[in-house]
């Protein structure tokens, strides 16, 4: 079964600004999907809408088989969300907030506190219980509309850019954290600007801009499609020119940085070879951006410029 | 128990915690201000003013007080709450889950209801100080405050449904409810006056609350008690039946 199915879906705001156009993408059940986009671009619009928040002009959203515009309370049952900006009642004690959040799903007062005081301890915020939300940190708040998210136990965790402004460290948790969720069999879409986090985490995207889909397909099959890479290559000693690699463009960061562009059909190892030849060592190589971060910048460059003609 | 009537109870009980987690701003305030009606009109002017329709002023304005009370302080509940919840966002933890938009109304009505029952139990108290409460029909002042609660309690919650800004939820009280309240015969008979502003007067739907209640309390009133009860009962089903089609539409709380 389909963890969600959107067919056409479009929003217009009463501003005039056409949000979505008539966009089509299928979530399988277990996926850990990636929805990615510029600011702007309708992913918030799309997670609003499936999550009843904002209502739809034309088109329809299906979960796990529940039409929103017939069954939407059924599909509201699968589904949690931690949305993009703080949301919380901020007078609220963290576990008012979750126990009170079970309630409005349905679930039994005593099975509520059970399962509050589960996903507190899952996102470190035991200790914190009966703090306000208003006296938590920002990366705590981000933790805490998680757990809140959990708390019904979802099918389809929707997270629009969870790790917005949290530290790294808290960053690594919640990435072992979702793939774990993921692992036992919750389908989670993301939307998020760190594109690093897209690339560790999930294994199929979908790339929005300008209220189209412009690229959907498997994290891999998207990868493939990079034309070029720029890798960086620390070197030990200082130079002052681009070193010459036959059949690869160089340019220099600093004295110590060169980077090289590598297309498609290009391997590195001829990189190395020539640079033991000009008696240059390199200590170490990174890419210089993620590489779903170059495609997403080209994907969304070249939408831009086919717009412009 | 189905889920839908847990996820009312659990909006019931939130509403009523905040209600008693802030009691000095929802229950210390109307007492302090009906001690103030009391002392001032009920002992200092009362006293000159004598009876009114056959009570001593003081037993006659004690029940149109904790009306006034009851209506001011249901409806603040809810407009409050509401509101905030829509500024904050936090509204989005109704809307995200499977509570139906009648649910939902339900919750807040009861919230708003619930403070309106504790603000009349605290004036009746304070007034207990100043006179004398004989309820003659006690079980007809329970429903004329419940139902009176009710209406102020929906009312509040369509203005925060519309309201975009902080002043929008002022001005209803301000400048509807408070004028409507004070000429609705909370302090004076309506007999008292010309029959002009009397037939103005019976437009007036708080004149028919007041006196729902002077009604069940001493057993006196400007209107038939069963014309208060049909304005009281006719309001609150308008009023539930709109906020609900207003939530379903998504008037004010989606985009």
């Amino acid at each position: 079964m389909k963890a969600l199915s959107i067919q056409n879906l479009s929003k217009q705001y009463k501003s005039g600004v056409q949000a979505l156009k008539a966009i089509n993408f299928e979530v399988n059940q277990g996926d850990f999907f990636a929805l990615l986009g510029p600011n702007g671009a309708g992913k918030t619009t799309a997670i609003g809408i499936i999550t009843s928040l904002v209502n739809k002009t034309s088109g329809s959203v299906i979960v796990f088989g529940h039409d929103i515009d017939h069954q939407l309370s059924l599909a509201k049952s699968c589904l949690g969300v931690v949305p993009q900006e703080v949301n919380l009642n901020l007078f609220d004690k963290c576990i008012n907030t979750l126990v009170n959040q079970a309630g409005f799903y349905g679930i039994p007062r005593i099975e509520a506190k059970k399962r509050a005081e589960e996903y507190l301890k899952q996102m470190n915020l035991w200790e914190k219980r009966n703090s306000n939300a208003r006296d938590l940190s920002g990366g705590m708040k981000r933790r805490l509309m998680v757990a809140r998210a959990l708390v019904n136990q979802p099918k389809l965790l929707l997270l629009d850019e969870p790790t917005a402004g949290v530290d790294i460290e808290t960053r690594r948790m919640m990435w072992n954290f979702l793939r774990q969720l993921n692992q036992q069999g919750t389908t989670i879409i993301l939307t998020t600007h760190y594109l690093e986090e897209a690339e560790q985490l999930c294994d199929r995207v979908a790339i929005i801009d300008e209220g189209e889909i412009i690229e959907n397909d498997s994290m891999l099959n998207v990868l493939g499609k990079l034309k070029q890479e720029v890798f960086v290559l620390n070197i030990d000693n200082p130079i002052n020119l681009p070193p010459e690699i036959p059949g690869y463009k160089t340019s220099l960061r600093s004295p110590r940085e060169i980077e090289v562009f590598v297309s498609q059909s290009q391997g590195i190892n001829n990189i190395f070879t020539e640079l033991k030849k000009l008696d240059i060592k390199v200590n170490s190589m990174r890419n210089k951006t993620s590489r779903l971060e170059e495609l997403f910048i080209e994907l969304t460059n070249h939408q831009t410029k086919e717009k412009q003609r | 128990m189905n889920s839908q009537i847990i996820s009312m109870v659990a909006l019931v009980r939130k509403e009523t915690t905040r209600v008693l987690r802030i009691w000095v701003q929802t229950l210390i305030p109307p007492g302090i201000t009906m001690s103030l009606y009391f002392i001032i009109f009920g002992t200092l002017i009362g006293r000159r003013i004598g009876e009114m329709d056959g009570y001593p002023y003081m037993e006659y304005i004690a029940p149109g007080l904790i009306m006034m009370s009851v209506i001011t302080n249901s409806y603040g509940n809810v407009v409050g709450s509401f509101f905030n919840a829509k500024i904050q966002r936090h509204i989005e933890e109704l809307l995200v889950s499977p509570m139906s938009e009648t649910s939902i109304v339900i919750g807040y009505l009861a919230g708003g209801i619930i403070r309106g029952l504790f603000v009349a139990a605290v004036v009746s108290v304070i007034a207990l100080f100043f006179t004398d409460l004989n309820i003659k029909y006690p079980v007809l002042t329970f429903v004329v405050v419940v139902m009176t609660a009710g209406v102020f309690s929906l009312a509040g919650l369509l203005n925060a449904i519309f309201a975009k800004k902080f002043d929008d939820i002022a001005v209803i009280p301000s400048f509807v409810l408070a004028p409507l309240t004070y000429l609705g015969g909370v302090f004076y008979t309506v007999s008292l006056l010309p029959d002009f502003w009397q037939t103005i007067s019976r437009f007036n739907p708080i004149l028919y609350m007041v006196n729902s209640m002077r009604y069940s309390v001493l057993g006196t009133s400007d209107i038939e008690i069963i014309d208060g009860m049909l304005m009281i009962v006719g309001f609150f089903i308008l009023l539930l039946f709109t906020s609900i089609y207003l939530l379903k539409k998504g008037i004010g709380i989606r985009d």
